[in-house]
């Protein structure tokens, strides 16, 4: 007999595929882009949720992660395509496996960094800093002219999956969808691993953790740069659905919609950001249709969310969490 | 470059201080007080220079659409501390975030919806438009003078303020120990909306106040407000002279990066090299700053642990 | 005389204008319970602290196992096997009591940065958990969330996962507070037959607890050890009498 949880962590994105497949025989493929941005959006949630659901980290500069993920393709893309190598040396590519490794270098460097910085302070002050280190990339981005600067910069192509077209909206939702779904698995085991068990511990009571000779510091610091490095994954994968960077990927906003998938679907569940994505993205999209300052709506389900539905929607559906057997 | 230009570089980079100063002010006091981060303060911040902008266009008074800023801030502040914030005292941070995030939206949506999505303008008074000449030989804006001396009335108001009142003994109080406060019979929930509310005003005099010289727009308030926490890093939470201190270094530092760098670079590089270069650094300065102060002091210069 | 295993010299702390700690020199011997007692304020849980790890001492050493610990950090100290519990329960509130358990023997194991391998099932780290409940009596409640046990079984559990460090010291810190009489004798008992697997720095304030169990006691007054003595010779000092146990004047 199957946990609820477990129900609905195998039920929620089954949801998710089964839109895009559907769409995709009903040839809808405005709702398979849906999907794709849904399943997206969801693997930079879930990217978060190491950090924020497993250690407790209130990152509100994530948004640097996904934006450097996307530059990261962005560049690599725009170099590729005019074929004039990076300061006369690295050629661009358009090879997705390869923009993703770098991608996930790239990202998994800059949180190194701002981790090791933030993480020597904690509770409000992390959440600032982060939201400062955030802005710093955001005003950076914009100031450098070479990647369109504040206007951004359009990438034309869709870059090459090997055997794969890549331009057939569902081959690209299913290669986003089975990125999602090893994060996922990798978000649960690592749950389940010694090392999920320190880094909970020092979230719940950092003192206790130092009792037994653990690092908080350290623990956290990893679980950082594995979060940022995820999400940067995601922001590579934004770019290419959407053929286009900007700086708005590096925002404030970004990153409080970061956080809010996670808490809307359910914090540090594993199919939380899932959920949430998918709820997000739908709201969008229903909301947008009445009135175009839907902002106002999203805002008040957030409050009330915040207020009186703290546990997201798999809270609402299966209630607590049941600690692990 | 002139002594003259560093003088008002100088000059500029005080009165971008001093108003970061009351924004932050308000912000810590929040902060210091109740133990609240507040993401919406930017959003007072903003409903002060559209209700000065409002009033000034309805009554063609300045101080009038001062006065209106001061009152909006405040009233709107105390009503969503009563209707919302106070929900948040006992939650933890995250919430708090996503809380006053959701209420960012709200304002935000709300004031395009009433005010459109163009920005509004607000003109300076007379009496104030134009330059001065300052001892030396100096000319500078009339204005920025003016926000200069608003703000430092406003650091020497609020030093009074917590220094030489009841309402600041029961504030200092209340940073120090908030549940016994309570247990004394000091009346928290009065005290929580005083405290906010006051915060709001601040917030929304020096929205009002930028306000005559940028555009009055939706979303001035959230960069304002990411400043105002990287000044309260520097400064440590709940610390007014941190705050004051803090907001003249980012003033400062930003104002003079600006002019200054792209110089420095052109001693090695070629003009328009430099510009680009000097111009990314620039906007990276004040977080440079403040990543250097946090290595060596991870609460801030005043602050207590962290 | 047994081997001393932890030791204070001259440790000195100062908060403003208050002197928490003065030159306070301190010796924990193989096999022995040494009790710390003393007045409310008197710097007790201060000096737990800067012997742990938590708080660094303005002057004055830590000395464990010969080593000068000092400067390391609490984790480093934890890691060398000084098992400390906590005056008001330190518990991951979350977890269940087998996963606090587990936590204990996973710090003591190290190889804790492993991302694969479901840590609930590793059957070493099990084994030392269950033993460790065992002996506290908590066996029955393992898969309890910690935030539904009475304060009484948190106490144990606090016991339990020092228990699981395997430590070569332990450091408790009123291990009794709160635990009601059947409580407090049960705790007594059990720490009695504890002192010979690591000897036990006690702080406490159940008087009849640390007349039976102590070796040697000390007190603390005002940040300063004004004696260390055994249970008799303590009880026989004036000048503890007189600051600690209420007795006015001459005796």
């Amino acid at each position: 007999m199957m946990r609820l949880e477990t129900i609905l962590n195998l039920l929620i994105p089954a949801i998710l595929l089964a839109t895009a497949l559907i769409a995709s025989a009903m040839d809808a493929p405005y709702i398979i882009t849906l999907a794709t941005r849904a399943a997206i959006l969801a693997l930079a949630a879930v990217g978060l949720n190491f950090a924020l659901g497993l250690g407790g980290l209130v990152s509100l500069g994530h948004a640097a992660f996904f934006g450097i993920g996307g530059y990261a393709m962005g560049i690599l893309a725009f170099h590729a395509q005019t074929y004039a190598p990076l300061w006369g040396v690295i050629e661009g590519t358009r090879s997705m496996p390869v923009i993703w490794i770098v991608a996930v270098i790239a990202s998994a460097f800059a949180a190194l960094v701002i981790g090791a910085l933030s993480l020597r302070t904690s509770g409000v002050y992390f959440i600032m800093i982060t939201l400062a280190f955030g802005q710093m990339l955001f005003y950076f981005a914009i100031s450098w002219p070479a990647y369109g600067g504040e206007d951004g910069l359009s990438i034309y192509i869709r870059n090459d999956f090997p055997g794969v077209n890549t331009l057939v909206p569902i081959n690209f939702f299913l290669i986003c969808f089975a990125l999602l779904a090893a994060v996922m698995v990798l978000f649960d085991r690592l749950t389940k691993s010694p090392f999920g068990l320190a880094l909970q511990a020092g979230r719940q009571n950092p003192a206790r953790a130092e009792a037994v000779g653990l690092t908080p510091y350290r623990l956290r610091l990893v679980a950082f740069v594995i979060s940022g490095a995820i999400t940067g994954l995601a922001g590579a994968l934004f770019a290419d659905l959407n053929r286009f960077i900007s700086p708005g990927m590096l925002s404030w906003q970004m990153s409080g919609e970061l956080i809010v998938l996670i808490v809307l679907g359910g914090l540090a569940r594993l199919s939380g950001p899932v959920a949430g994505a998918m709820l997000f993205v739908m709201l969008e999209y229903v909301l947008e249709g009445l009135s175009t300052y839907w902002h106002i709506y999203l805002g008040a389900i957030l409050l009330g969310v915040v207020l009186f539905a703290r546990g997201g929607l798999i809270g609402l559906v299966a209630g607590r969490e049941v600690a692990h057997e | 470059m002139s002594a003259a230009l560093l003088i008002e570089q100088l000059l500029n980079g005080l009165q971008f201080g001093v108003m970061l100063f009351v924004i932050a002010a308000g912000l810590t006091l929040i902060f210091g007080v109740m133990g609240l981060i507040n993401l919406a303060h930017g959003s007072l911040y903003m409903i002060g220079a559209f209700a000065a902008a409002g009033a000034a266009a309805y009554t063609g008074s300045f101080w009038l659409a001062l006065a209106a800023a001061l009152m909006a801030a405040a009233i709107v502040g105390a009503i969503v501390e009563m209707v919302v914030i106070r929900r948040l005292y006992d939650r933890d941070h995250l919430d708090q975030v996503l809380a006053t995030f959701a209420l960012i939206l709200i304002f935000s949506e709300g004031t395009r919806f009433v005010f459109g999505s163009l920005p509004l303008y607000l003109d300076t008074p007379s009496v104030l438009s134009g330059p001065t000449t300052l001892p030396g030989g100096i000319e500078y804006s009339k204005y920025r003078l003016f926000i200069i001396a608003v703000g430092l009335a406003v650091g020497a108001g609020l030093y009074g303020l917590i220094a030489r009142t009841r309402l600041g003994i029961q504030i200092r109080a209340g940073e120090a120990d908030r549940e016994m406060i309570a247990a004394l019979g000091v009346d928290i929930r009065k005290l929580y909306t005083l405290v906010f509310a006051l915060g709001a005003a601040l917030a929304g005099l020096a929205g009002a106040m930028i306000g005559a010289i940028q555009a009055v727009e939706v979303g001035m308030g959230e960069p304002v407000l990411i400043l105002a926490f990287v000044v309260i890093v520097i400064g440590g939470i709940g610390s007014i002279k941190g705050a004051f201190v803090g907001a003249l270094l980012v003033g400062l530092t930003d104002t003079l990066g600006r002019v200054l760098l792209p110089q420095v670079f052109g001693l090695v590089m070629d003009a328009s090299s430099a510009t680009t270069v000097g111009a990314s650094l620039a906007s990276m300065s004040i977080y440079i700053l403040m990543a250097g102060i946090l290595l060596f002091k991870p609460s801030g210069l005043f602050g207590g642990t962290p | 005389m047994s081997e001393v295993l932890l030791e204070t010299r001259a440790i000195c702390k100062r908060f403003g204008a208050l002197q928490a700690s003065k030159d306070v020199g301190l010796t924990l011997r193989a096999g022995e319970i040494h009790a710390l007692i003393g007045p409310n304020g008197a710097g007790k849980s201060t000096l737990i602290a800067q012997i742990s790890g938590a708080l660094a001492p303005d002057s004055g050493s830590v000395i464990f196992e010969g080593r000068d610990v000092t400067r390391l950090p609490t984790p480093a100290r934890a890691r060398m096997g000084l098992a400390r519990t906590f005056q008001i329960s330190a518990l991951a509130m979350e977890f269940t009591v087998l996963q606090n358990v587990v936590l204990g023997a996973l710090g003591a194991r190290g190889r804790v940065y492993r991302f694969f391998g479901n840590v609930m099932r590793d059957k070493v780290l099990l084994e030392r958990a269950e033993v460790a409940l065992e002996q506290v009596g908590l066996s029955e409640f393992r898969n309890f969330f910690t935030g539904e046990l009475s304060h009484g079984q948190r106490r144990q559990l606090e016991v339990a996962v020092a228990l699981t460090l395997q430590p070569k010291v332990f450091v408790m810190d009123e291990p009794m507070a709160g635990l009601g009489a059947e409580g407090s004798h049960r705790l007594t008992g059990f720490l009695d037959g504890l002192r010979q697997r690591a000897p036990i720095l006690l702080v406490e304030h159940d008087m009849d607890a640390v007349f039976a169990l102590a070796d040697r006691i000390s007190v603390l007054v005002y940040g300063e050890v004004v004696a260390t003595g055994t249970a008799d010779e303590i009880r026989a000092n004036p000048l503890v009498r007189e600051a600690y146990l209420g007795e006015g004047g001459a005796a």
